[in-house]
């Protein structure tokens, strides 16, 4: 039997809550970012496909909404930090090892670049819409020129922007729990699948409610796939992570994850997604809800959970 | 130069004077602390055996803080030690959920801190706070390099080791055992 004890005051993460150092704007951000991300991806691939007059909902209507997530989760990100007025020293400073310091930059980018593709299509809210002055107007003919180019920086990045959020997570080898490579492609998938459900969602055509829900249901498949993969990764690792997966296999976060993540956010609405392919009329309502939904209780369960997830000595 | 500490197991009573002499050197707030005293206990009653540390930033070779850090305020400084800007520090938390051994805490002027091996004192030529005051002369400082420093003499007498090398930290605090 080995019994620890701290005499003297340390910031033990399960005596002192200073330790639990990430908070809800954290996960919010996760689940924004990787919305946006997801919706940006299919905005971007199909109007290279050159589909774009086939799925208008996905190229032009829905990334209207990916400039807000972004900021929102900017918003969530600053309010997070403790030493708000120094902000701008993330600017300063490129370091590839710090996947927060790149991503950091590609958020830049991508928020930059959703704007530029929301306004090109601004016209489609506002039909009377003009620019005020005559450079915004030349900036609008410069980027409808080069909007394919534009599309594919959006795709790249909007991938970069989904990996990035889990990668920033597995990098941290002191929480048994996100150190695993698994995390940057769930994220990813995770976020995909959330942009997928928004266009369902916000869709009125059928066809391209259709090709929506077949992926959603394609990449629900790929993140339970992904989700077991992990835990067998965990099992077969370390002790510290078979000790961070038990918190999901009969530990404290076993319920919250397996019924809200796996099971209400991936399971239900994946059979939701077949019954609809197979004829019978689902409203797309609730198999999207339930999708983002589990997008997000899986970023707050993961950042929680892996906080308390630590090395024993 | 590569400085390191070395805190004898077999002699640390756990005072916890190291921890109030470096709250006072350091001004550190009250109710935070750069370092602190660990006491395990092993073993059934009645074969017992006990371990006290005193324990702090390990000021790893392979510092995950530093490498997380997205703006270098995270950085190395002379002789392997880990130090925070505090000018470039936003607060983000990366380091202290890098860090395996927990030893970072929020300021709550904003940036992060922790121990500086007493990096002022130093430079002084003076000890860590620590280290000059506990009454056991449980500690032992100096630069690994230099053959004869306090720390190279004590580590090649005694058995040591350090905490959780396997996170791969390469940490520089060791525990004569």
């Amino acid at each position: 039997m080995n019994e620890e004890l701290i005499i003297s005051g340390r910031e033990n993460p399960m005596v002192d809550p200073h330790l639990n150092i990430w908070h809800w704007p954290i996960p919010l951000y996760l689940f924004l970012g990787g919305l946006a991300a997801g919706i940006l991806f299919f905005a971007a691939l199909y109007y290279i496909m050159g589909k774009e007059k086939e799925y208008p909902t996905a190229v032009r209507k829905v990334p209207f909404i990916a400039p807000i997530l972004l900021i929102i989760g900017l918003a969530a990100l600053f309010f997070d930090l403790r030493h708000k007025a120094y902000f701008w020293q993330l600017y300063t400073a490129i370091r590839l090892q710090s996947p927060m310091s790149w991503g950091a930059w590609t958020l830049l980018v991508i928020t930059a670049a959703s704007v530029v593709w929301s306004a090109l299509h601004i016209r489609d809210l506002f039909p009377k819409w003009d620019w005020k002055y005559q450079w915004l107007r030349e900036l609008e003919t410069f980027f409808n020129k080069y909007k394919k180019a534009l599309a594919w920086v959006i795709l790249i990045y909007a991938v970069i922007t989904g990996i990035y959020t889990g990668i920033l997570l597995s990098a941290f080898n002191a929480r048994p729990l996100w150190n695993t490579s698994v995390l940057g492609p769930l994220f990813l998938a995770s976020g995909l699948s959330a942009g997928a459900a928004a266009i369902v969602l916000m869709s009125k055509d059928p066809k391209e409610r259709l090709l929506f829900t077949k992926i959603d249901l394609i990449i629900l498949g790929v993140e339970l796939f992904l989700i077991v993969h992990m835990f067998m990764g965990f099992l077969a690792s370390t002790q510290v992570q078979r000790d961070a997966a038990r918190l999901f296999l009969g530990g404290q976060y076993t319920m919250v994850f397996w019924i809200f993540v796996v099971f209400l956010g991936i399971f239900i609405p994946g059979i939701l997604d077949l019954m609809e392919l197979k004829g019978k009329h689902i409203p797309a309502v609730i198999p999207g809800t339930l999708v983002l939904f589990g997008s997000l209780m899986f970023r707050f369960v993961f950042v929680f959970a892996g906080q308390i997830s630590r090395w024993l000595y | 130069m590569r400085y390191a500490m070395a805190v004898d197991t077999k002699k640390c009573v756990g005072c916890s004077d190291c921890v109030v002499a470096c709250q006072t050197e350091n001004n550190v707030p009250i109710g935070y602390c750069r370092d602190w005293v660990v006491e395990t206990m092993d073993g059934t009653y009645p074969q017992l055996e006990i371990e006290i540390r005193s324990e702090r930033c390990n000021h790893c070779d392979n510092a995950p803080c530093v490498r997380c850090c997205p703006t270098g305020a995270s950085h190395k400084a002379e002789g392997g030690i880990v130090l925070v800007k505090h000018n470039r520090c936003i607060g983000c938390g990366a380091c202290i959920a890098s860090c395996p051994y927990d030893a970072r805490y929020p300021h709550p002027d904003g940036y992060v801190d922790k121990c500086t091996f007493c990096y002022h004192r130093l430079k002084e030529g003076m000890k860590p706070a620590c280290v000059s005051v506990c009454p056991t002369k449980c500690m032992y400082f100096g630069d690994l390099d230099d053959p004869n420093s306090d720390v190279s003499v004590v580590l090649k007498k005694r058995k040591s080791k350090t905490l959780i090398p396997e996170a791969g930290t390469e940490p520089q605090l060791y525990f004569l055992i």
